[in-house]
């Protein structure tokens, strides 16, 4: 809501800052601020990783789905509904038991926003960005993730406007559940190559 | 640039450290900092390519001390400062005190949802065809160009792989600075770590970068 509703610490000086650049825009009609509302709550509540999930899971229940997304995966994405900033072009790269796929912007955030909504504040830190491309194994180890030795590690480093999706495998067990039931198992960091998909309880 | 952006095998940052079940926004502030940020460039005054290059071009200490969505409200001010959306008095006073220049567009709430929903592609058709293909060993450029450009240090002068003809896109290295969209092809270019970063890599890595075509020689 407008900044009057809200309860920052009037301290803080980003907060300040915001509200500073805000108002002088708002004064000037260069910006309405029900649009900025607009804007939160389409990314707090409508898109965010479930839509990721939701791409993963019919490409493991449909192999005419994954084929389709393996070549063309902006369409094959927007078939379901998910389309737009951030996601205009994207690409969908396969996990395999030979070779884990993990994804990074070292250059700034880049993200795909309309599968996984807003980045993590660590896909945009300096820490991840860095060592991603020379040390993905350390990297994956903070995640709690550690591979066989002798699997494959990709790293797609997002320089231009191709956006990367992660589809990790289909993990074992879980044989016969509904597509629903399987988007469940897809993390958010399984689709970035941070993590893999949970195993059914 | 070689800028603060460029870190791709940079060292010293210390952990990761993933937040569990982290939150989209960490303060209020944020929320209003990404919609502003988002409405900001719906005012029409620049592209994509140059809301980066302002990002990169804040000062290193600047920028690495900085939260991500504060380095987006500095360059922001920079952004709407150099268009002439905004002065220093306005920021100054925390109120409008100069007059604004006319924007090309103001972004109404009720356009929000289709505007999101349309993006901004940014492929565009090109006259000839591309000059490499699958399988074609690369070279890429080695250039340390002022302006901006979206090869990073780590793979310039290296010797790649052409994975795959990507399209042909905004060349950004001009977008950024108003010269011209400039379409090139873009391919997928695989590097063994190996050429990269030499004795002791990671013999099971290969990494690949979206490289536009005239940071590529055939090798």
């Amino acid at each position: 809501m407008s900044s009057d509703h809200d309860h920052d610490n009037e301290l803080d000086p980003m907060a300040a800052r915001v509200r500073a650049l805000e108002t002088i825009l708002t004064q000037k009609g260069l910006i309405d601020p029900a649009a900025i509302d607009v804007i939160v709550d389409t990314y707090e509540t409508k898109v965010g990783p479930r839509n990721g999930a939701k791409v993963v899971a019919k490409a493991w229940s449909d192999p005419s789905f994954a084929d389709w997304l393996r070549r063309d995966a902006t369409a094959a994405i927007a078939s379901l509904g998910f389309t737009g900033r951030q996601g205009e072009h994207m690409r969908a790269v396969f996990n395999t038991p030979d070779t884990h796929n993990l994804v990074v912007c070292t250059l700034c955030s880049c993200y795909p926003w309309s599968v996984l909504g807003l980045p993590p504040v660590w896909y945009k830190a300096p820490p991840y960005r860095s060592r991603a491309v020379i040390d993905p194994r350390g990297v994956l180890e903070e995640f709690g993730l550690t591979l066989p030795a002798e699997t494959k590690i990709r790293v797609w480093d997002s320089t231009a406007e191709l956006r990367y999706l992660v589809v990790p495998m289909r993990p074992l067990g879980s044989e016969g559940l509904s597509e629903e039931a399987l988007a469940d198992l897809v993390t958010r960091d399984s689709m970035i190559g941070t993590g893999l998909a949970r195993e059914p309880a | 640039m070689n800028g603060p952006q460029d870190l791709g095998g940079q060292m010293g940052f210390g952990p990761i450290a993933p937040e569990p079940n982290e939150p989209y926004f960490h303060a209020e502030w944020e929320k209003r900092a990404l919609g502003v940020t988002l409405c900001a460039g719906a005012l029409g005054a620049w592209n994509i390519d140059e809301s980066r290059h302002a990002r990169e071009s804040l000062h290193p200490a600047i920028y690495y001390s900085a939260s991500y969505y504060e380095i987006w409200i500095r360059a922001l001010e920079v952004l709407l400062k150099r268009h002439g959306f905004i002065s220093d008095a306005d920021l100054a006073a925390g109120k409008a005190v100069d007059s604004s220049v006319t924007p090309k567009g103001v972004l109404r709430a009720a356009e929000v949802p289709a505007v999101l929903a349309k993006g901004g592609p940014c492929d565009r058709p090109v006259s000839s065809g591309p000059l490499f293909k699958a399988g074609d060993l690369v070279k890429t450029t080695n250039f340390h160009p002022v302006g901006h450009t979206r090869l990073p240090r780590y793979v310039r002068g290296r010797l790649g792989r052409v994975e795959t003809v990507q399209g042909s896109f905004v060349f950004p290295d001009t977008n950024a600075h108003h010269l011209g969209e400039n379409p090139q092809w873009v391919y997928t270019v695989v590097f063994d770590a190996a050429e990269i970063w030499g004795e002791g890599a990671d013999p099971t890595l290969t990494v690949s970068v979206d490289a536009w075509e005239s940071y590529l020689e055939r090798a």
